[in-house]
């Protein structure tokens, strides 16, 4: 219990008078690769934006090093690498600048930034602007920050949207190489992975009706 | 490695991003500076030349346009950013959330609150402005339009998250403009007659010293909330 990165504490969630979860309890320890399962709809974009402290949960508590996240931000926020559909990245800046931003935002030190975006293939594209670029390139921009990030906890919300499947392959290698430095990784996706897959713990969202 | 960065590089990395996006980004720039002038010249045209009712309602005629003109550059400050997920990013970031608010309130009113300072001696010789009241014109610009960006920015952060917000903002920050268009107008007003105009500036400038140091909290809190 004590040694989790994350505990969410008896989360409940309810939009337009649905309940999408009922007093769900999630203890995130170092090591963990959760896949949050569920049809559309059944708010597992809600759990992990609740998990970031974006959204507020109806009821219960989303603890970092045993402290509410709503009081201390600030240190959980150092720890934290959250991506949601939306990666925010801006059209009018180029690949370089997207990426030097988002880093420099989360206080990340970046000395090698054509490195960085070569890891992402995008080596090449530093100076296109995000407008020029594809979809799958503007995720990866934004999925560049994985490679770079000292940051514990990896929330991601279908990081593979877009994203071919070398990509894909690489991204899921980087999870592994994460868990095993003692980070934890939670995703959604309405695909399996393909490798770590004995890793893999699931969480499965029902679509209810109460 | 974290948390390395200042609060002081952390304000110059948000204002100098939002200064490039806009400057890429003409259009959204010159819009409110173009607003600004077409209303301003279409008053000699519909009410007429004469100089003495020109002069009468100069004051008055640039400093609502002056208002207008920002209201309508306000939705751009944190409505990309919202729908691009920079927004949230912002929100995530271990940095405080007043510093990155500050700054981008700061750059909107470079690129919005300065072109209109400038072009507005401009436009007042167009109105037949009275001699002594350019000085206190240029001082309630400068004074007063940051505090239109500070409090605009609370009404754009609590609708951010509403599709059609365009009304509601209005609604939410013309009444919040009163004040300060109050105290400018009667400052011109003053000036125009030779009278010292001190009073009314230091109240403008009370309203900038508030808005500067409490509105980036309340614009951080307001953004939390409508993102959740």
């Amino acid at each position: 219990m004590s040694n989790a990165l994350l505990s969410a504490k008896a989360l409940t969630c309810i939009r337009e008078e649905r309940i999408l979860f009922d007093q769900l309890s999630i203890d995130i320890m170092p090591g963990d690769l959760i896949q949050i399962e569920g049809p559309n709809g059944a708010g597992k974009t809600s759990l992990l934006r609740i998990l970031a402290g974006l959204s507020r949960p109806y009821d219960g508590d989303v603890q970092y090093a045993g402290r509410s996240i709503e009081r201390e931000r600030g240190p959980y926020y150092e720890n934290l690498l959250y991506l949601g559909h939306l990666v925010g990245v801006k059209d009018e800046l180029s690949a370089q600048e997207n990426l030097e931003f988002n880093l420099q935002l989360h206080g990340e030190q970046c000395p090698d930034i054509e490195q960085a975006l070569a890891n992402v293939k995008l080596s090449g594209f530093e100076d296109a602007l995000a407008s020029h670029l594809s979809a799958g390139q503007n995720r990866r921009i934004a999925l560049a920050r994985l490679w770079q990030t000292s940051a514990k906890i990896w929330i991601l919300d279908e990081p593979f949207t877009a994203i071919d499947k070398g990509g894909i392959n690489e991204i899921e290698h980087l999870f592994l190489k994460h868990i095993d430095n003692g980070g934890a990784v939670v995703f959604t996706s309405h695909q399996d992975l393909v490798i770590g897959r004995e890793r893999l713990k699931r969480i499965t969202l029902d679509y209810n009706f109460y | 490695m974290t948390n390395s960065i200042s609060y002081s590089q952390t304000f110059f990395n948000v204002l100098l991003r939002d200064l490039k996006v806009a400057i890429r980004n003409k259009g959204d720039v010159l819009n409110p500076l173009v607003f600004f002038v077409i209303v301003i010249t279409l008053f000699p045209l519909a009410i007429g030349s004469d100089p003495q009712v020109l002069t009468r309602i100069a004051p008055g005629v640039i400093w609502v346009a002056a208002l207008l003109s920002a209201l309508l550059s306000l939705e751009r400050l944190f409505k990309n950013d919202h729908s691009d997920g920079s927004l949230e990013q912002m929100l995530l970031s271990p940095q405080p959330l007043f510093i990155m608010v500050l700054a981008k309130v700061i750059a909107h009113w470079l690129l919005t609150g300065i072109p209109i300072i400038v072009i507005a001696p401009l436009l007042a010789v167009l109105l037949h402005l009275e001699q002594d009241a350019y000085g206190a014109l240029m001082l309630t610009l400068l004074l007063g339009t940051p505090v239109l960006s500070f409090i605009g920015a609370i009404g754009v952060a609590l609708t951010v998250g509403i599709r059609k917000g365009g009304v509601l903002l209005s609604l939410l920050v013309l009444p919040l403009y009163i004040p300060v268009l109050i105290f400018a107008t009667g400052a011109i007003e003053t000036a125009a007659l030779g009278m010292p105009y001190n009073g009314h500036l230091a109240i403008i400038a009370a309203l900038l010293v508030g808005t500067l140091t409490l509105t980036p909290f309340a614009i951080g809190a307001a953004l939390r909330v409508s993102t959740n």
